[in-house]
């Protein structure tokens, strides 16, 4: 009788904990079915590699948001990646206690401001910045990445702090035991350590930079064409869908569902290869 | 020629407290604009009229409100399923297929773009259950959304509840849901606590996912099928179409305000809580 | 052993706080299961849906606003989706009134409909741009990026930044009408969803060139004469300023009830004064009755 209640309630949790899986699956049949059957109509060639996006003459290329995605997240990488790293072997290593206190909710912090904040402040200080020293309407990859990079910081820098105080305390007693110095064992023996964790908190990291909207939309500039330079406005996966799903209807309300099945897949590819370098850990 | 190491240890030490300190000056200043602009706005007036003229005048009541229940929605459904799915993964299984899947599943959900889920919540929540532009919609987008910040939350806290806990209750003859329930879900309480607060700030903060699901409507709600429009969406329109700047950074204050508390009050209020409790 | 019965005491000091927010939980819980049947009894008849053009979308919400003080048992409820959403909406019966800012194509034609207010769109440059008119020929040029420094077109030498609306909104398509002829707006055009966004960037960017209505043109920025002729209401009513366009409401056969007593009052002096306040042209219609 006993064994059978136990069994029952293992089963109910069961079910629960399947709720997530569930949910991502609904989430994947939806967007597909709305969007697969442009794809098809289009062909996934001129769909992923057409050049031109102009839905009112039923032209539906998402090639330069492809690149404008990719150029955006690699310049919020290499801004944002080597201030985190830094950020969190600080809170790791260097930052006395009381400043730890302060630094590590001030981080958190940076994580839940809202992403409208960052976009306002970006076309408030950020543009206006670019076009006055640099030239171009500003609106710009470059305004993006210096937008997402700060954005990315709190994802990368709070993985990357756990990998390193994970890493055994001996490693670190017996290199400055041997006279090394403080960098020289970070650099030489702590982070080679926590190489993979870094890595996967780079990944998640970009992952969060490809899938950011509103922030983005507002200092990108969303212009549909192959960028030549940083100062060039461009338009992402993600803006193409925050701008255009307003209004969108018919095809091009499919278009953008299946603008968000190519950023969807790129997203799972992301997270997948993170997961897997965390997992062989 | 190769660095002297104290050298190196010199330049790393600067670099490393001046990357930290930027970033604490950036955050510093986003907040101090926000506020040194927007408080001057709050005024009772403001946090109790419902918006008037587009939202060029009045307060924003609706807003609060609108967003207020939409979390509220997210919260109470997502919580549930979040903890069940924390007490599988952790009472009541081994590690194998099943949770190498549901831990999938759910770090694939956290890794999902807002505007995916706005765009699943749109089709699903808002067309094909016919919920149309809702605070329902809106709310159930967000209890998705949610969900993995909830179940790695309570996850964790449960996994630090001392195994100790639980052989003293089977040993007392009680079930062992009623361990769960008993003793081992008390114990990770300020663990799954922190998990809601953090979405919660999750909730109040997001744009891109509500403006899909739950519409931009000003109209007070009257109803949970009613649409609405957060106060992350109504700060979004005011600044972007130039509405009204002086209302928009009174929005934005808010948001900041709040978000201040629930990151920094509630933290302090729980650790306080636990202190009191020992 | 002490600790652990110091570590059972704040289990069950906690286990207090978790029954107080089971306690609290159900209670919110059952306000909203009955927030929900409520909700699900009543809500839906009474609210009168009017979707369509989001460049509509801010003067319906005045007039709503309004018509709802007037009469306080109606609920109007207003939602954007762009002109040809909200009229398959109409024709659909899902939305009450449709609001467009395009004209109605062919298969449209079964509907009621009506002009509530014109609009005018204006071409706007930065106020330290030294250009005062541009003709059509030019802009169309400028906005083909055939011209793509100011100096082609009388200004100073720099890079004109081009200005435009995303794909699928009424004042692109009305701007493309009325002056692209065949030609495209370029695909290095910068973007933007919203004319106070369009704004706001050519009054911060002094090379820029961008379209807004004309109701929304402020002291920030300089609305270009087309053609030698200034952008004023005065020059739209009398068909010498080109660039205009007819926000209409439609609805699916003869509007009755609550609808027809809405749009009556847009059309009543009352609701076109409002329209009127916002910059708008008022209708021929209005001016009839």
């Amino acid at each position: 009788m006993k064994s059978f209640k136990e069994k029952l309630t293992e089963r109910v949790f069961l079910l629960i904990a399947l709720s997530t899986l569930s949910v991502l699956a609904l989430i994947t049949v939806f967007i597909f079915i709305k969007g697969v059957p442009i794809i098809a109509k289009v062909g996934i060639i001129n769909f992923v590699f057409g050049m031109k996006w102009a839905p009112s003459q039923g032209y539906y290329g998402i090639f330069p948001m492809i690149v404008g995605s990719v150029s955006v997240t690699l310049g919020a990488a290499i801004i944002g990646v080597p201030i985190a790293i830094c950020c969190s072997i600080f809170l790791a290593e260097f930052a006395p206690a009381k400043l730890r206190n302060v630094f590590r909710p001030a981080i958190q912090l940076l994580a839940a401001i809202p992403s409208v904040v960052y976009g306002f402040w970006g076309v408030l200080f950020v543009v206006p910045m670019i076009r006055k020293f640099l030239g171009g309407p500003g609106l710009s990859i470059l305004a993006g990445s210096i937008i997402l990079g700060i954005m990315i910081l709190p994802t990368i820098i709070s993985i990357t702090e756990v990998s390193l105080l994970a890493l055994p305390r001996h490693y670190k007693d017996g290199a400055l035991a041997l006279g090394l110095t403080q960098w020289q064992t970070i650099h030489s023996l702590l982070l080679p350590a926590a190489k993979s964790g870094i890595v996967a908190a780079i990944i998640l990291g970009l992952g969060r930079a490809i899938g950011e909207t509103m922030a983005v939309i507002m200092v990108l500039g969303n212009a549909v064409a192959l960028p030549q330079s940083i100062l060039d406005p461009v338009r992402t996966l993600t803006t193409n869908i925050g701008i255009e799903m307003g209004y969108a209807s018919g095809e091009h309300q499919q278009a953008l569902f299946a603008t968000g099945i190519v950023l969807f897949v790129i997203i799972m590819l992301l997270n997948a290869s993170a997961q897997y370098i965390t997992r062989k850990r | 020629m190769r660095m002297n190491a104290n050298t190196s240890q010199k330049i790393a030490k600067f670099t490393i407290w001046a990357a930290a300190l930027f970033v604490i000056a950036i955050l510093f200043s986003i907040i101090a604009y926000i506020l040194a602009k927007g408080i001057p706005m709050l005024s009772w007036e403001f946090l109790t009229d419902i918006p008037r003229d587009m939202g060029r005048s009045g307060g924003i009541s609706s807003s609060i409100v609108g967003t207020l229940v939409v979390t509220a929605v997210a919260v109470i459904v997502a919580t549930p399923f979040g903890i069940g799915t924390a007490i599988y993964l952790t009472e009541y299984t081994r590690e194998g297929k099943i949770t190498r899947i549901i831990r999938f599943s759910a770090e694939s959900l956290a890794g999902i773009p807002s505007i995916v889920y706005g765009l699943f919540g749109f089709i699903f929540f808002v067309i094909y259950l016919n919920l149309g532009w809702s605070i329902l919609s809106g709310g159930l987008t967000m209890a998705i959304m949610i969900l993995p910040t909830i179940i790695r939350t309570s996850e964790e806290a449960i996994r630090t509840v001392p195994q100790l806990y639980r052989e003293v209750g089977f040993s007392l003859g009680l079930t062992k849901l009623q361990v769960i329930t008993r003793t081992v879900l008390p114990s990770a309480l300020p663990g799954i606590v922190n998990g809601v607060i953090l979405s919660i700030g999750r909730c109040v903060a997001e744009t891109a996912a509500v403006i899909l699901t739950a519409g931009s409507a000003l109209r007070m709600p009257d109803s949970l099928l009613s649409p609405t429009r957060t106060m992350a969406v109504h700060f979004y329109i005011l600044a972007r179409e130039g509405i009204s700047m002086d209302n928009a950074y009174g929005t934005a204050a808010l948001l900041i305000i709040l978000i201040l508390l629930l990151n920094v009050g509630f933290n302090m209020l729980v650790n306080r809580f636990i202190a009191k409790g020992r | 052993m002490f600790d652990f019965c110091e570590d059972m005491k704040k289990g069950i000091v906690t286990c207090k706080l978790l029954k107080g927010i089971k306690v609290a939980g159900g209670a919110v819980i059952l306000t909203l299961s009955m927030g929900l049947l409520s909700a699900c009894s009543q809500a839906p008849e009474s609210a009168t849906i009017i979707a369509g053009s989001t460049s509509v979308q801010p003067y319906a919400e005045i007039l709503a606003e309004r018509y709802m003080a007037l009469d306080p048992e109606a609920i109007i409820d207003i939602q954007g989706g762009g002109s040809s959403a909200g009229i398959t909406a109409t024709q659909t019966h899902s939305a009450g009134i449709g609001m467009s800012s395009r004209s109605l194509e062919d298969g449209e034609k079964d509907l009621w409909s009506v002009e509530i207010a014109k609009d005018g769109l204006a071409i706007i440059v930065n106020p330290a741009n030294p250009i005062k008119n541009l003709t059509s020929d030019q802009i169309r040029d400028i906005y083909a990026a055939s011209i793509t420094d100011w100096s082609q077109v009388g200004g100073t030498k720099s890079k004109i930044n081009i200005i435009a609306r995303e794909e699928g909104s009424g004042t692109r398509s009305a701007f493309t009408e009325l002056l692209m002829g065949k030609k495209e707006i370029t695909p290095k055009a910068i973007v933007q969803d919203s004319n106070g966004a369009v704004r706001q960037l050519v009054a911060d960017d002094p090379n820029a060139i961008g379209f807004i209505s004309l109701g929304l043109v402020s002291d920030e920025v300089k609305a270009l004469q087309l053609d030698g002729v200034e952008a004023t209401r005065d020059n739209i009513m009398n068909n010498s300023y080109k660039l205009s366009r007819q926000f209409l409401f439609v609805t699916s056969g003869e509007p009755t009830g609550i609808q027809k007593s809405f749009i009556d009052f847009t059309l009543s002096p009352e609701g076109q004064k409002l329209l009127s306040k916002e910059g708008l042209i008022p209708s021929a219609e209005g001016e009839a009755k």
